[in-house]
């Protein structure tokens, strides 16, 4: 899920070089549309091309209303501006939703544990997770590499200059592209709803490690965020499943449990700080 | 100069003292986020007994003052000098979260304002360091879990595993459990307070295969635990034991079916079988059309209580030390939904503790029934460290 969040990042920064930081407020709208779809159709299938829709709609406003006279700008005005827009994403969807964060039911039929082979269990709305991201990995990936349009993308990313001397509507594009990055995010709120709650300022946790993740990646590169994505996400769980084990043999079990997660969430910086020492332009550089 | 700011301060007393033919209570509570829904249960429970006494609690016109410290320590010890100083209120109440409660408690207890809770009662206070400022309405916080301990010792468990939130309450609840069970103690695990996502511990809960879990986690932790400890298949393999707040209404209404048959200990039903209760739960479910938690009943009785002691000093909550008489002898002055109870010199009720279970009632509704009592006339057992009287 990580990855969905990361790639539309990626997209964006890498493409258009802006730094946006209202995306993680794009992932919260997209949780909140679906959950209100969802209360409104009473069916998770329904409700989500919904919500991807919207919030598609909400990103391609933004980008046209807003963030298109901030290209010129450097990027501490990019930041400001991105950074003001959490904060009102945030009070507007405690107006319009109330403080209280709202509980989204996996789908019927998701909810219980399927039979792994080798006798393991596993929540099934979890692997289902797991497939849509891979899914999108390679839409994603036969989108960039073998389509005109990816190849578009790609042409803005290496070298916009050229891509504009060469003709390409970079206007349209960008807004396309700043949209596909909008449905990824609300793809990402919508499947995590039901694992962790909808609530204002989900955000902007989980935006900090989507940057993690590009850096790590390469800024631009999907196969990148995939990759950074897959390596946060398991520097993290591992982390936090296998420390507080091995502390507990050594302290008492609140410190061996306060130590293991403060740990884990330091090795994710660990891991990008050796990133950038031995790859400052990181693991997949989209630019050459 | 000294004169001067000593003459303020009389001054400042002075009008303290007139200010009593009105009732101004600070209610700081976690009112969002996660775990906000606890504190919007016992606002409401506390809402409906001032609307039922008429507005006024102890004869006096009654002003609330709200605030929403969202979980947050720090911002609970800005919003509380607020209320203290700048809305100059007479009693404290709310307090949800027991981190909040450490972090406000030398703010309210330095201004010598009587603080009258409806949750939160962290041992830090209620043993050597208890306050005679500081009274509790609910429960002292190792209560459910000694209950809930002596349920799983009564059911032959031969281990057991605990779950519980990074936080004083936490580290509480273990304490408590641990003590009323007895057994062994197969692994205990503290999460960060407010986690959602649970797949690493439930992979370890998996490994483990202990005879028993024990999870306290309130709010929307509770939620969310539920929903993926059943979507894992956990349920199938681990008997869990819950305290009351874990298993009931709020939580409940999000996860549904999968709830039925969970055992869990709590000082308060909603069948109890009394006409206090009756009252209280007819007014609730037609004031908020949704079956109460023991949270609200929590805030109910808080507010009930406020007003029996401030009508046996008739209005006079300025006497410090008639003021804490009245209030410590309220408990016989009134019904509480919950039945008799009475408080300990520490300020924390002596009560009995139930067995509940989910069930449904005779509308098919999912409810927490009573099906018998753990613990009787259960005392805080922090009160022996406590030399006030």
């Amino acid at each position: 899920m990580l990855f969905l969040l990361a790639a539309g990042l990626t997209l964006v920064f890498g493409i258009m070089d802006m730094i946006n930081l209202a995306h993680g407020s794009l992932y919260m709208i997209g949780a909140y549309l679906m959950a209100s779809f969802v209360q409104a159709t009473g069916s998770f299938w329904v409700a989500l091309p919904l919500a991807l829709a919207a919030t598609a709609l909400v990103g391609a406003a933004l980008e046209v209303a807003l963030l298109r006279k901030l290209y010129e700008r450097d990027h501490l005005t990019q930041v400001l501006a991105t950074f003001a827009i959490i904060l009102i994403a945030n009070e507007a969807v405690r107006i319009a939703w109330g403080p209280q964060p709202i509980m989204l039911n996996a789908p019927a039929g998701l909810t219980g544990p399927v039979q792994l082979p080798g006798g393991m269990q596993y929540a099934s709305y979890r692997l289902a997770i797991i497939g849509v991201g891979v899914l999108v990995a390679l839409v994603l990936y036969v989108l960039v590499t073998k389509t005109k349009v990816g190849m578009l993308v790609r042409a803005g990313a290496s070298n916009r200059e050229m891509a504009v001397a060469m003709g390409v509507n970079i206007r349209r594009l960008f807004t396309a592209v700043f949209a596909l990055g909008a449905v990824l995010c609300a793809l990402a709120g919508a499947m995590l709803g039901p694992i962790l709650a909808v609530q204002v300022g989900m955000g902007e946790n989980i935006l900090i490690l989507a940057f993690v993740v590009i850096v790590i990646g390469g800024i631009g590169s999907i196969r990148g965020a995939f990759v950074g994505a897959l390596l946060v996400g398991l520097v993290d769980t591992m982390g936090r499943a296998l420390l507080p084990i091995a502390f507990a043999k050594m302290f008492s079990p609140q410190v061996a449990s306060n130590l293991g997660p403060a740990l884990s969430s330091i090795m994710i910086y660990v891991l990008m700080a050796a990133v950038l020492f031995f790859r400052p332009q990181g693991l997949f550089p989209a630019r050459g | 100069m000294k004169l001067k700011s000593a003459a303020l301060v009389v001054a400042a007393l002075a009008f303290n003292a007139q200010a009593a033919n009105e009732l101004k209570i600070g209610f700081l509570s976690t009112l969002s986020g996660p775990a906000g829904a606890i504190g919007v249960e016992i606002r409401d429970g506390f809402n409906l007994a001032l609307k039922m006494a008429g507005g006024k609690l102890g004869g006096l016109p009654t002003e609330v003052i709200f605030a929403d410290d969202t979980l947050n320590p720090e911002m609970g010890k800005q919003l509380a000098e607020r209320l203290l100083k700048r809305d100059r209120v007479n009693l404290m109440t709310g307090v949800v979260f027991s981190n909040v409660m450490l972090a406000v408690w030398p703010t309210i207890q330095a201004s010598k304002t009587f603080y009258i809770g409806p949750n939160a009662t962290p041992t830090r206070i209620t043993g050597e360091a208890c306050s005679p400022y500081f009274m509790s309405a609910s429960w002292p916080n190792e209560g459910y879990h000694e209950a809930a301990g002596h349920y799983a010792k009564s059911k032959g468990y031969k281990n057991a595993y605990l779950i519980a939130p990074n936080y004083p309450a936490g580290q509480d609840a273990t304490a408590g459990f641990k003590r009323g069970f007895g057994g062994t103690i197969a692994s205990e695990v503290y999460t960060k307070l407010n986690q959602l996502d649970y797949s690493a511990e439930l992979a370890q809960i998996r490994a483990a295969k202990p005879a028993a879990l024990y999870a306290f986690l309130p709010g929307g932790m509770g939620i969310n635990f539920f929903k993926q400890f059943v979507a894992a298949g956990l349920s199938a393999e681990v008997p869990l034991v819950v305290p009351g707040f874990v298993s009931d209404q709020d939580i409940v209404r999000a996860v549904g079916d999968p709830m039925l048959g969970i055992f869990d200990t709590a000082h308060w039903a909603y069948d109890l079988d009394n006409d206090a209760n009756r009252k209280f739960v007819a007014g609730f479910e037609k004031e908020f059309n949704r079956i109460p938690t023991v949270f609200a009943e929590q805030g109910y009785t808080t507010a009930l209580l406020i007003d029996a002691a401030v009508r046996a000093v008739k209005g006079k909550i300025e006497d410090e030390s008639a003021f804490r008489k009245a209030v410590l002898a309220a408990p016989g002055r009134f019904k509480s939904p919950r039945g008799d109870w009475k408080f300990a010199h520490n300020g924390t009720p002596i009560q009995d503790y139930y067995l509940r279970v989910v069930a449904r009632d005779n509308k098919g509704r999912l409810v927490n029934k009573k099906i018998g009592t753990v613990v009787s006339g259960h005392t805080d057992f922090w009160a022996k460290d406590c030399k006030m009287k």
